[in-house]
């Protein structure tokens, strides 16, 4: 009776864990949430009556070397989800550990590029362009600011006497669902602020 | 409420305050949801009826323009986030995990959550009218009357927070049941076995958990518009009025479907059992709620045919406008097919169920007629459109809502609503939601606009006006009947059983009150326990007693349930009417 009452607790329709399911769900919420701010971005790509416009301003070689770091973060991420899975707890913590310094890395650069851009006269008040590029990236630098804080709070739970459970890999591998999903956003973000030529 | 609270706490073994704000208990949850949307229900009416009576009599002097303003943004944004979700939230919360066999909803924890983060921003918004005034844009907000050019005041801040902590809400409680149906259905529970109320909570959820980021979007720009500085609604500096509009209704049309399609649920519970008969066309019922779901997020722009959107736009959405009108009539066709040639039952859920159909017709067809951008032309921003929208939301939703609480009030509470005082309190609503909002057609066609606070004599307004104002009146008073009706009930001993008296009898032993349902809104009559659903085979009807009896032969299994070995086995021999939970509870 006793193992009949622990597999109900774990018995789901469809197989999948019901936490796993609603990071799903979650996350094509956060698509729309995305895409809103996106189009947004598309829509007053032109509509900048003052400077400094967009290929005045933007710093590619910087933001690409950015770009580079958070791609990096998502391949230590699945080296932490793989080590969860596979009971290597060190490298579980030394990868989410990685993935955190990486992700912080990642709002460092962010930084730099929202001060730099403070000092040539672009702030979210200046033309459509400060207006959108600020709210879209900064949105996505606050979700990666989630991010680091749920990887860390994994990271601190790892060093409790229980670790992280029975569950370890199925709790790593939902907090890489979201990590994953913020860095695919940042390559649309990148190409579409970045590379995609104005006018 | 104090009386509410002793019945339901039946579930657990403390009913005191303290359990009641630290409760995980769907059931619980359902109860404060259910009470704190009937409150709001209350304050929102309130606002209603000072809103016809300052314009009952032409330049009437009641309300002055100001406050008038912020009188009908706030019925509408309290209608709707504060009493028509809520109440839909409530029925959800109460009845998903009794309808597909589930113990509670897959997050407990989340679902407490929602209601008290509901609750502030419930609170956090009402407060606004003691801050310096509430908004006193319209519920829609639109800018740039609504950004900091020509809103000064704080009102349009509160709307913003408020709107971005309810939205929170209803997200995590849309994901909450969304996993919930997806993910702890009972063995056999299969989707197209679910009970039609919760293939609605289903399509509901994920049309709020894919609209909700877009309004947050918009409402994040207009909080950035107001408090930072942006333009992002501001023309003169290369913004877009337009843009607020479009991302607004991205949210808004669907959230018409969220606010329509629980009461379309409702009444598909409620009619098969009134007129003892399986609901007509199930899968066509289902997959018509699904597609509205679908289409409810190609429609939004018939909101904004007068912004000169082109001619391609124009017909794309005046064309899905008209074809959302299709699933809409199949349901309304399936409900007719499922009364039809049945033994019917005129208990006050049926009442509300027929005039939830009758009004919500009236209001679809107004409805389709300003899929025409031309009609929809002369309509925008008169009383027209007001009358079209109170068919809908108090003929749809509200009556919905109503046969909803009339057929679930005994099982949620264990004692059964004064049928004679039910049916006084839907002759006097249904009358009176009439002689309101009727005249409001010919207001509209008589050129009125909407959002005025006051007219002169002589333009052929007064006399509809003054019978709308008389309507709002008897309005108030069906619902202080149903108010009286409650407490009276309250007072009463608990009488009801499992199904009591509105869902057909199963033949053999029941299992435990509480844990179990039975709901006849699917292609058979399914009930679900923890352990299995158990789905009819067969039908008898006795027209000469008062519920049907409908025989539980052989609970059929799937595939997912042979994973619960022993239970499975218990339901596969049992070729008797026995219930496959039964032996358990």
């Amino acid at each position: 009776m006793a193992v009949a009452g622990h597999e109900m607790e774990h018995h789901t329709t469809t197989g999948i864990d019901h936490r796993k399911l609603l990071m799903w769900i979650f996350l094509a919420s956060e698509c729309l949430f995305f895409g809103a701010l996106i189009s947004t971005y598309l829509i007053f790509r032109n509509d900048s009556i003052v400077g400094p416009y967009p290929d005045e301003i933007l710093n590619i070689p910087v933001t690409s070397t950015s770009t580079f770091v958070l791609l990096m973060s998502s391949l230590t991420m699945v080296l932490a989800v793989y080590g969860a899975q596979h009971g290597r707890v060190v490298m579980m913590r030394t990868m989410l550990l990685a993935t955190i310094v990486l992700g912080i890395a990642f709002l460092g650069f962010q930084t730099y590029e929202f001060r730099s851009f403070g000092a040539e006269g672009l702030v979210p008040s200046t033309n459509q362009f400060g207006a959108t590029f600020f709210v879209l990236t900064g949105f996505h630098g606050t979700h990666v600011g989630v991010g680091i804080l749920y990887l860390t709070s994994l990271l601190l739970a790892s060093f409790r006497r229980t670790g992280l459970g029975r569950e370890r890999a199925l709790h790593v591998d939902i907090a890489g669902l979201y990590w994953h999903f913020v860095d695919i956003v940042w390559i649309v973000i990148f190409t579409i602020i970045y590379l995609m030529p104005q006018h | 409420m104090a009386t509410a609270v002793g019945a339901i706490a039946h579930t657990e073994e403390h009913s005191g305050l303290w359990s009641w704000l630290t409760t995980v208990d769907h059931k619980k949850i359902g109860a404060l949801y259910g009470i704190t949307g009937f409150c709001f229900f209350l304050l929102a009416g309130l606002e209603a009826v000072m809103i016809r009576t300052q314009l009952a009599v032409p330049n009437g002097t009641v309300l002055d323009a100001d406050v008038y303003n912020q009188f009908f943004t706030m019925h509408a944004l309290t209608m709707i986030f504060l009493a028509i979700m809520p109440m839909g939230a409530s029925f959800f919360n109460y009845f998903i995990p009794l309808q597909i066999g589930a113990r509670d909803v897959a997050f407990p924890r989340l679902n407490a959550l929602s209601y008290w983060i509901f609750l502030s921003g419930a609170i956090i918004l009402t407060s606004s009218f003691l801050f310096g005034g509430a908004p006193n844009g319209g519920w829609f907000g639109y800018t740039p009357l609504t950004d900091r050019q020509f809103s000064t005041g704080t009102g349009l801040n509160f709307y913003v927070v408020g709107l971005l902590i309810l939205g929170t809400s209803s997200l995590m409680a849309s994901l909450n049941f969304a996993v919930t149906i997806i993910n702890l259905r009972a063995p056999g529970m299969t989707m197209m076995r679910l009970p039609v109320y919760m293939w609605m909570t289903l399509v509901v959820s994920f049309l709020l958990i894919l609209s909700l980021p877009v309004l947050t979007v918009g409402l994040i720009q207009l909080l950035f518009d107001r408090m930072f500085g942006t333009n992002f609604f501001i023309p003169e500096q290369g913004g877009d009025p337009i843009l607020w509009q479009h991302l607004f209704w991205i949210f808004g049309h669907p959230e018409v479907y969220v606010l329509i399609l629980p009461s379309m649920g409702i009444v598909s519970e409620v009619l098969p059992v009134m007129s003892k008969k399986p609901l007509f066309g199930y899968s066509a019922i289902v997959f018509a709620g699904a597609a509205i779901g679908v289409l409810g997020f190609a429609v939004w722009s018939h909101h904004m045919f007068t912004t000169g959107l082109g001619p391609v736009p124009q017909t794309f959405f005046s064309a899905s406008t008209m074809a959302i009108g299709v699933p809409t009539g199949i349901k309304i066709f399936n409900w007719l097919g499922t009364m039809y040639g049945g033994n019917i039952r005129f208990t006050t859920a049926t009442y509300f169920s027929v005039g939830f159909i009758a009004l919500f017709t009236i209001g679809g067809i107004s409805g389709v007629m300003h899929a025409s951008p031309p009609i929809d032309g002369q309509h925008q921003d008169s009383y027209f459109v007001v009358a079209h929208i109170h068919y809908v939301l108090f003929g749809g939703a509200i009556m919905g809502i109503f046969s909803g609480i009339f057929y679930w009030f005994p099982k949620m509470t264990g004692r059964f609503l004064d049928e004679t005082l039910g049916k006084i309190c839907f002759w006097i609503m249904f009358v009176a939601m009439n002689v309101t909002f009727f005249p409001m057609h010919f207001l509209g066609l008589a050129g009125m606009p909407r959002r005025i606070y006051t007219y002169d004599a002589g333009l052929g307004w007064d006399t509809w006006n003054f019978v709308a104002t008389i309507g709002a009146y008897g309005i108030a008073v069906g619902v202080l009947v149903f108010i009286v009706n409650f407490f009276l009930t309250m007072r009463k001993p608990m009488t009801a059983t499992d199904n009591p008296g509105t869902a057909p009898r199963l033949s053999g032993p029941r299992p435990r009150r509480r844990r179990s349902m039975t709901s006849m809104s699917s292609r058979r009559c399914t009930t679900a326990t923890r352990s299995g659903t158990c789905v009819t085979t067969g039908w008898r009807f006795r027209r000469s007693r008062s519920t049907c009896t409908c025989t539980c032969r052989r609970p059929r299994t799937t595939r997912s349930s042979w994973r619960w070995g022993r239970r499975c086995s218990v339901s596969a021999r049992s070729r008797t009417s026995r219930l496959p939970g039964s032996a358990l509870s």
